[in-house]
C-alpha cells in the first residue's frame, strides 16, 4: 500500500487515520510473528506439561497426583528438591556479596577495566565449558588436580610426609601401630641401648640413603639405639642386627618419661642410629612417632558424594561473580558524590560511609542481583552435569537436571518428568510476580 | 545471555556504564587493595589458563601430570591435540552445526522480536500494555517446562534431530528477553521523528525499515551477541532435541561421559568452544555489558 494512496482514501472519509481494519492488520502483521511463537513453543507447552504431569509415564492413564506424590517421596528427587533450596540459600547470598566487594574494591584501583574483565570473562563461557574448567581442577590426583596440588603445597609445609607408610615390628618387644607410633616395651635407662627392629617394609619405600645398619655403644647418661629393617634376604634373626640389614634413616625417635611425656625427640641417622644425650637417671621409654609413617597427601575427593554440592557451587560463583560486580558498579557510578563526601566531612569512617550511605542507595541494585541470581539458582543445570561426575551426580542432583534425566536420559517417564517442570515452573513464580510489579512501579 | 537464564529485564535501555573516574589521589594510598584485588584477578584467571595449558600437553602426559608442568618445561607444549581433533571431521561439523544454529537463530529472532517490539512501542491498540506484561512474565518461565510436549510435537512433525527445530525453539525462548529489551530502547526513540516520517506519509511497515531498525542498531547488537552466545553455548536443547545434530557442547558432553581416559579430546575441543565467545565478547564488551544493565538494572 502506497503512502499517498493511503493519505487519499483517509482525506475522503474525513480522517487522518487508516480505517480501523487496516489498523488491526498491521498490528497483527507486527504481532503475529512473535505471538506464533510464543503460543507453540512457550504457552502451548506449558498448558501440555501441566496436564501431562497428570498422566503415567505412557500417557495414557488418568492418575491424578500420583506423579506429584512419586516426586515428593522418591530419594534422589527429594534430594534434588533439598539441594536446590540449599543453592538458593547459599549462592545468590554469596554472589551479590562477592559482586558488591569486588564493585566498591575496584573504585580504589586504577586497573579497574582490566580487573572488571578478568572477572567478568567467565560469563562469556558456557557453564557447561566452565563445569569441563573445573572439572579439571577437581581431580582428586595431587599430580593432575590443580586445586589438590595447592593443598598439597601447603599439607606439605605443615606436615611433610614420614620416610615409611608400612612396618610393623620384628619382635613382640614393641607394641602400637603405625598410626599412635611404636612403643618399645621395656623401659630403658641411660647407657643402655634400644633396638627398634622393623619389618614389612616394602623394597621400594627403602630410603635410598639407607646404610648398613650399626649398633651405636652404649655411652654414659645416654640412651643410644638403632631403628632398622630387621629382615635380610633369607629372613635372619629377628630381634638381631645382622649383616646386610639395613638402617632406617629419617625415622623420629622419641624418649619419654616414666608417665609417657615426650622429654625428648631425634632422628636417625644413615645406619639407623640415635642417641640422647645428658639424660638424668631413671626410666625411659624409647618410641618410634606416628609421624614417621605420616601418610603423603592422597588429595581431597572435591568431586566425591560429599564435597561436589560445595565444588559446584565454587564453580557457579566463579562464572556468575563478575555479572553481580559489573551490575553493582554500574549503580555504584549512580551513587551520588556529595552524599559520600557530606558523610566523610562530617567524620563518619570508611566503614561507616559504606554501611550507611553506600548499601542504603544501592539496596534496588542488590535487590536486582538478588532476584536474577535466585532465579538462575532455581533453574541451574548444565554445571552440575559437567562438573559432577556420573558416580556423584545423584548427590549434586537439582530439580533442572532431575526433570532431563527423568524424562531423557533412559528413563524416559514422560508423567513424572512433567511433574518435575511444573514444581520448577511454580517455584519461580514468585519471583515473576516481583519482576512484574518492579516493572509497573518503574513505568511512567 | 550465554548461560541458562538470560538477565531478568526490568527497565529502561540506556544507563551510565562508564566507569566511574578513579579517584587518584586515594587510588594511590590503597596498596593493600591494589595487591588482594590483583591475587584475586590471578585466581580468577587460574582455571581458563590451566584448560589452556591442558589443551597444550602432549597426549601421552595428558592423564598423569597436571599443566603446570608445561610451565617448567614449556618445550613440550605441542598442537598436535589441535590438529587431531580437526582431522577427525566430527569437531569440524559440530562447529559448523553451532555456528548454523547460532546466527540462524539470532537473525529470526532480532526480525520477530523488532517487529513486536515497534508494534509495543508505537501503535496504539487495545489490552497492548496488559499483553506487554504478559510477555514480561513469560520471562522467568524455565524452558524446562516446555521440553516435553515440544520433544514429541517434533517427534510427530519430522523437526526432531534438524537445526531448525533447535533454531525455532531458541527464537521462541529468546523473545520476551527480545521483545522486552527492544521496546524498552524503541519507546526512547523521539517521538517528533516518527510523526514526521507519518505526516510524510509513511507507512507502518516504512517507518519500521527505515526509521526504527537504523535508531535501534545499538539495542539490536546488544541482543544479538547476547542471543549469539546463549545459543553458542546452550547445552540442555540440544542434548534433548538433537540426536545427530551435535553443536559443540553435545559433542564434548558425549565425550565426557568417558571422562578421564579422553581428556587429551575434550581439553582442545572445550578451549574451542570457548574461545569463540571469548573473541566475541571481548570484540563486543560495550554492548555486552549495556545489553546486561539495561535486563537488570534500574
Amino acid at each position: 500500500m502506497s503512502a499517498p494512496q493511503r493519505s487519499a482514501v483517509g482525506a475522503e472519509i474525513g480522517e487522518a487515520v487508516p480505517r480501523p481494519w487496516r489498523r488491526r492488520a498491521i498490528t497483527a502483521l507486527f504481532l503475529a510473528p512473535a505471538g506464533f511463537f510464543l503460543a507453540v513453543w512457550v504457552v502451548y507447552p506449558t498448558i501440555a506439561t501441566v496436564i501431562r504431569s497428570f498422566f503415567d509415564r505412557s500417557g495414557e492413564r488418568f492418575v491424578g497426583l500420583e506423579n506429584y506424590e512419586t516426586l515428593f517421596t522418591t530419594d534422589t528427587l527429594v534430594t534434588a528438591i533439598r539441594n536446590n533450596a540449599i543453592w538458593v540459600g547459599v549462592v545468590p547470598a554469596l554472589v551479590t556479596a562477592i559482586g558488591l566487594i569486588f564493585a566498591v574494591l575496584t573504585e580504589r584501583i586504577r586497573w579497574t577495566t582490566a580487573f572488571k574483565t578478568v572477572v567478568f570473562m567467565p560469563m562469556a563461557i558456557s557453564l557447561f565449558a566452565a563445569g569441563v574448567i573445573w572439572r579439571l581442577m577437581y581431580e582428586e590426583d595431587p599430580d593432575r588436580g590443580t586445586i589438590n596440588a595447592a593443598v598439597r603445597v601447603i599439607d606439605d609445609a605443615i606436615s611433610p610426609d614420614g620416610v615409611l607408610t608400612v612396618a610393623q615390628p620384628s619382635t613382640p618387644a614393641l607394641a602400637g601401630s603405625t598410626k599412635r607410633g611404636y612403643v618399645l616395651r621395656t623401659p630403658v635407662r641411660p647407657g643402655q641401648r634400644a633396638l627398634l627392629g622393623l619389618t614389612g617394609i616394602p623394597p621400594r619405600e627403602l630410603p635410598d640413603d639407607a646404610a648398613p645398619a650399626a649398633v651405636p655403644r652404649p655411652a654414659p647418661g645416654a640412651v643410644t639405639g638403632v631403628v632398622w629393617r630387621d629382615f635380610r634376604p633369607g629372613g635372619g634373626t629377628p630381634g638381631r642386627v645382622e649383616r646386610q640389614e639395613p638402617g632406617l634413616p629419617g625415622v623420629t625417635v622419641e624418649l619419654r618419661d616414666a608417665a609417657g611425656r615426650r622429654v625428648a625427640s631425634t632422628t636417625t641417622a644413615d645406619d639407623g642410629s640415635f642417641r640422647f644425650d645428658g639424660l638424668r637417671g631413671g626410666q625411659y621409654r624409647v618410641a618410634i612417632a606416628p609421624s614417621t609413617f605420616a601418610e603423603p597427601f592422597e588429595g581431597i575427593p572435591w568431586l566425591g558424594p560429599k564435597l561436589i554440592m560445595p565444588a559446584v557451587m565454587i564453580a557457579y560463583i566463579w562464572v556468575w561473580a563478575g555479572f553481580a560486580m559489573v551490575v553493582i558498579a554500574a549503580g555504584l557510578a549512580a551513587v551520588p558524590q556529595d552524599l559520600l563526601e557530606a558523610a566523610r566531612t562530617d567524620g563518619a569512617t570508611e566503614w561507616q560511609v559504606f554501611r550507611r550511605v553506600t548499601v542504603p542507595v544501592l539496596a534496588p541494585t542488590l535487590t536486582v542481583v538478588f532476584v536474577t541470581m535466585l532465579i538462575n539458582v532455581l533453574k541451574v543445570f548444565d554445571i552440575v552435569l559437567s562438573v559432577a561426575p556420573g558416580s556423584s551426580q545423584d548427590d549434586a542432583n537439582v530439580i533442572a537436571l532431575a526433570m532431563w534425566r527423568t524424562s531423557f536420559s533412559g528413563v524416559n517417564d514422560f508423567g513424572l518428568g512433567s511433574a518435575i517442570a511444573v514444581l520448577l515452573c511454580l517455584l519461580v513464580v514468585p519471583a515473576l510476580v516481583l519482576n512484574i510489579r518492579r516493572f509497573r512501579r518503574e513505568e511512567p | 545471555m550465554t548461560t541458562t537464564t538470560r538477565p531478568q529485564a526490568t527497565v529502561a535501555p540506556r544507563q551510565p556504564t562508564a566507569p566511574h573516574p578513579v579517584r587518584s589521589a586515594r587510588a594511590l594510598t590503597y596498596a593493600p587493595v591494589n595487591i588482594g584485588l590483583a591475587a584475586i584477578g590471578l585466581l580468577w584467571m587460574v582455571p581458563t589458563f590451566g584448560l589452556l595449558l591442558t589443551s597444550l600437553m602432549p597426549a601421552s602426559e595428558i592423564g598423569t601430570k597436571g599443566w603446570w608442568n608445561i610451565l617448567a618445561e614449556p618445550s613440550k607444549a605441542t598442537l598436535e591435540n589441535y590438529r587431531a581433533l580437526f582431522d577427525d571431521n566430527e569437531l569440524t561439523t559440530a562447529l559448523i552445526t553451532t555456528a548454523e544454529i547460532a546466527v540462524g537463530n539470532t537473525v529470526l529472532l532480532i526480525l520477530v522480536a523488532a517487529l513486536a517490539g515497534y508494534a509495543f512501542a508505537w501503535i496504539e491498540f487495545p489490552g497492548r500494555d496488559a499483553l506487554f506484561l504478559c510477555v514480561v512474565g513469560l520471562l522467568v518461565v524455565p524452558l524446562q517446562i516446555a521440553l516435553i510436549p515440544i520433544f514429541s510435537l517434533y517427534d510427530d512433525t519430522g523437526l526432531f534431530d534438524t537445526v531448525l527445530g533447535l533454531i525455532l525453539f531458541h527464537v521462541a525462548f529468546g523473545l520476551p528477553f527480545a521483545i522486552f529489551l527492544l521496546r524498552n530502547f524503541f519507546i526512547g526513540i523521539p517521538k517528533d521523528l516518527l510523526e514526521a516520517a507519518r505526516i510524510d506519509g509513511a507507512t507502518e511497515v516504512g517507518i519500521f525499515f527505515r526509521v526504527v531498525l537504523p535508531l535501534g542498531l545499538p539495542a539490536i547488537a546488544s541482543l544479538a551477541i547476547f542471543q549469539f552466545l546463549w545459543t553458542w553455548n546452550d547445552l540442555i536443547v540440544a542434548l534433548t532435541f538433537g540426536r545427530d545434530t551435535q553443536p559443540i557442547t553435545v559433542a564434548i558432553f558425549s565425550q565426557m561421559r568417558q571422562f578421564g581416559s579422553n581428556i587429551e579430546i575434550i581439553a582442545p575441543a572445550s578451549f574451542i568452544s570457548l574461545a569463540i565467545p571469548l573473541c566475541v565478547f571481548f570484540a563486543f564488551q560495550r554492548y555486552f555489558v549495556q545489553g546486561l544493565l539495561a535486563g537488570s538494572v534500574k
